[in-house]
């Protein structure tokens, strides 16, 4: 795999100039390669390093802080099954050890063909559905071992191709407005410290070269997934009986 | 009154239909806050803001108008909110971005105009992708609305706000390692003083960070004044509290509750709340506000969940996650879980942290697997000891921040409870609770 194609690079542009300074923009351009690759190659990273004005080996060093970033392929889809405390307390580790052995891969491990990958995570802020377990970091909650053997089959026969992108997606809407910094070097105003117009950047839709956000070419998504019960699990509970 | 129908403030339009959509968030009066706001000038505000006296809803409970006023004086200066939300047991902060994002911006715009920010980052956790795609498209549409951006309502008022993803560190919700990180780095907590990111933060500018739920609140406290927030609550906890209630509990969820108005008994087993323990079991020890917080018991089940009456039983309510554990729980398994996490969690940047966690980790799990010696009950008091001073509460910190300190907790009250438990362990050979699934086949940090 290799640098950034040009959409992308296009992309990163973009997310370089949100930033006072270059660096900041490191992080979502990783995003943006992983996206496109699945995981960080060298090429990849040495790319995103001229971008931000890096040595490659610092870019390599900041992302290997970060769990969510890989080095290496993984599965099409990455299962985490979270086993924290309130996912724990209510079964989680049976959980893990049942999907040890259905998808017939250690914690760390990729299925042989490729589709998987399994691993055991950290809290993932679904406790009021708990065991939870994300693929490519969307949400399935209050899963008994039968759901997910179900989420499995769903996953393999492509079932939920519209709710989960493959691995490394992180947003599919891409911002349209605002585009520009305001730069920290920028000389401090007479009037107060509000900033004015024209250190801001041009409100141009088109700036982007992209369409509006919504819907997702390809999909019916609107963002209101019903498998994402996050939202839904406030205050009254009896909706998260209906959402399931 | 009844809980159900209590005053609601950040979660009033979660059930909305399309809740994060700008159609949805206007029809419920959204906006209306910020309209109002760029009306009265930023010392306006922030004086309703003293007066509503908001706690800061990320853990530490500082005061949010106290910490605007410690801003230096410069240009530029940035406001930046932490929706790095990874507390095991916390995830109010999650179903606020992804539920009612248009409340998250317009908060934040009413903080940015409060400072004088020059730009707002919403630093969101890289693990919460749907937060993302609803928080970046109500974004989108609330630069269409004019509600950020240039001249934002025709007012002179411009500020512009960037949705930031997180990568996967814990770590990243202490306010200067989320700087560290949003700067492109390592998420490495800076080393104190300068104390405080209203001194030095971004770039080295003057910044502020406040919580996701902080935020959703300002709206609400522009609209309805400071007073009508301080009328609810009681003592500093002003308001209503967002409270996450997880563990073994028939309703779990997160409930918006008037602050310090609830005891524990209140929410763990009221019928619109919790709805009591799970298959009507026996309460064994709670966890009060998140792992980093010492356990209590069932006889503080009176207490007030309320900043000062939890401060007062020696524990804190931290960021408002509530977890009951019931008779069947492994005391040793908990703490395990808790120890393990943090360990694994470390940045690695001071020893006892980084090495006492691990010896922590495998300490615990020698006991629960039977293996441990009774010597070692000492020997982990012993690296408590090394990684917080005393251990004793509020802790002593011998780490740049307060992950390390936030282990022995749970191993402390835990023991100081159930030292029968630990004891019974170690003479039995055996774990004396069901088999769940014990960590030797758990992957090594």
């Amino acid at each position: 795999m290799a640098r950034l194609n040009p959409d992308n690079l296009a992309h990163a542009e973009e997310l370089i100039a949100l930033y006072p300074q270059r660096r900041s923009a490191l992080i979502p351009i990783l995003h943006l390669l992983q996206e496109q690759d699945g995981y960080l190659s060298e090429d990849g990273m040495a790319h995103v390093a001229e971008l931000v004005g890096l040595e490659p080996v610092e870019v390599r060093g900041t992302a290997s802080f970060y769990d969510m970033f890989h080095f290496e392929p993984v599965g099409r889809y990455l299962v985490a099954v979270c086993t924290n405390i309130a996912c724990m307390l209510q079964g989680a580790y049976r959980l893990l050890e049942h999907a040890e052995e259905t998808l017939g891969v250690a914690p760390g491990g990729t299925t042989a063909d490729g589709m998987f990958t399994l691993e055991d995570a950290e809290c993932l802020a679904l406790c009021g559905n708990a065991p939870c377990v994300t693929v490519n970091w969307r949400f399935f909650g209050d899963l008994s071992l039968q759901d997910f053997d179900k989420l499995v089959e769903d996953l393999r026969s492509g079932r939920l191709d519209g709710e989960v992108p493959a691995h490394g997606t992180l947003s599919r809407v891409r911002r349209r407005q605002g585009l520009k910094a305001v730069s920290a070097g920028a000389s401090p105003s007479d009037e107060a410290a509000l900033p004015h117009d024209s250190q801001l950047g041009p409100d141009a839709p088109e700036a982007s070269g992209k369409g509006p956000d919504l819907p997702i070419p390809g999909t019916q998504l609107d963002l209101s997934t019903y498998r994402s019960t996050t939202a839904t699990a406030v205050v009254d509970a009896a909706h998260m009986e209906s959402s399931k | 009154m009844t809980f159900a129908e209590a005053t609601r403030i950040v979660t009033a339009r979660l059930h909305n239909e399309r809740s994060w959509t700008i159609s949805s968030y206007l029809a419920a009066g959204g906006y209306q806050g910020l309209r109002r706001a760029l009306t009265m000038t930023p010392k306006e505000i922030h004086d309703q803001v003293n007066t509503a006296n908001i706690l800061g809803r990320g853990g530490a409970g500082f005061e949010a108008g106290r910490k605007w006023g410690m801003l230096r004086q410069a240009h530029p200066v940035y406001l930046t909110i932490n929706g790095d939300e990874s507390e095991p047991a916390t995830f109010k902060d999650h179903a606020l971005i992804e539920g009612d994002p248009h409340q998250l911006i317009e908060g934040a715009v009413i903080a940015a105009y409060v400072i004088g920010a020059a730009q707002v980052f919403i630093f969101v956790r890289g693990e919460f992708p749907l937060a993302i795609e609803r928080l970046q498209a109500a974004l989108n549409e609330a630069y269409d609305y004019g509600a950020v951006g240039a001249n934002i309502f025709s007012s002179r008022f411009s500020v512009d706000v960037v949705v930031h993803p997180g990568a996967g560190a814990y770590i990243c919700g202490e306010e200067t390692a989320l700087l560290e990180s949003l700067e492109g780095k390592r998420g490495y907590p800076r080393i104190k003083p300068p104390f405080f990111p209203a001194v030095m933060g971004l770039y080295g500018a003057p910044t502020i960070v406040n919580n996701v739920e902080t935020v959703s609140n300002l709206p609400w406290v522009v609209l309805n004044g400071g007073e009508s927030f301080a009328a609810l609550g009681e003592g500093r906890s002003k308001g209503t509290k967002l409270l996450a209630l997880a563990g073994h509990v028939k309703r779990p969820g997160n409930y918006e509750l008037e602050w310090a108005k609830v005891t524990f008994r209140d929410l763990i087993f009221d019928r619109s709340l919790g709805g009591g323990i799970r298959d009507d079991n026996e309460l064994k020890a709670i966890i009060p506000g998140g792992v980093s917080s010492p356990w209590i018991g069932p006889e503080h089940l009176d207490v007030s969940l309320s900043n000062e009456a939890i401060a007062g039983i020696g524990s804190m309510a931290g960021s408002g996650s509530v977890i009951p554990m019931d008779h069947t729980t492994c005391m040793v398994r908990a703490a395990w879980r808790i120890v393990r996490f943090f360990h694994r969690e470390s940045c690695g940047q001071c020893t006892p942290c980084r090495e006492g966690g691990g010896w922590l980790e495998k300490i615990l799990e020698r006991i629960e697997m039977g293996q441990g010696r009774e010597s070692d009950l000492d020997l982990l008091m012993d690296v408590c000891d090394n990684i917080s001073p005393g251990v004793s509460w509020p802790p002593a910190q011998t780490t740049i921040c307060v992950l390390g300190p936030s282990m022995p907790p749970s191993i402390a009250s835990g023991m100081s409870r159930f030292r029968d438990e630990y004891l019974a362990h170690i003479r039995e050979g055996r774990c004396p609770f069901p088999p769940d699934r014990l960590p030797r086949r758990l992957a090594r940090v």
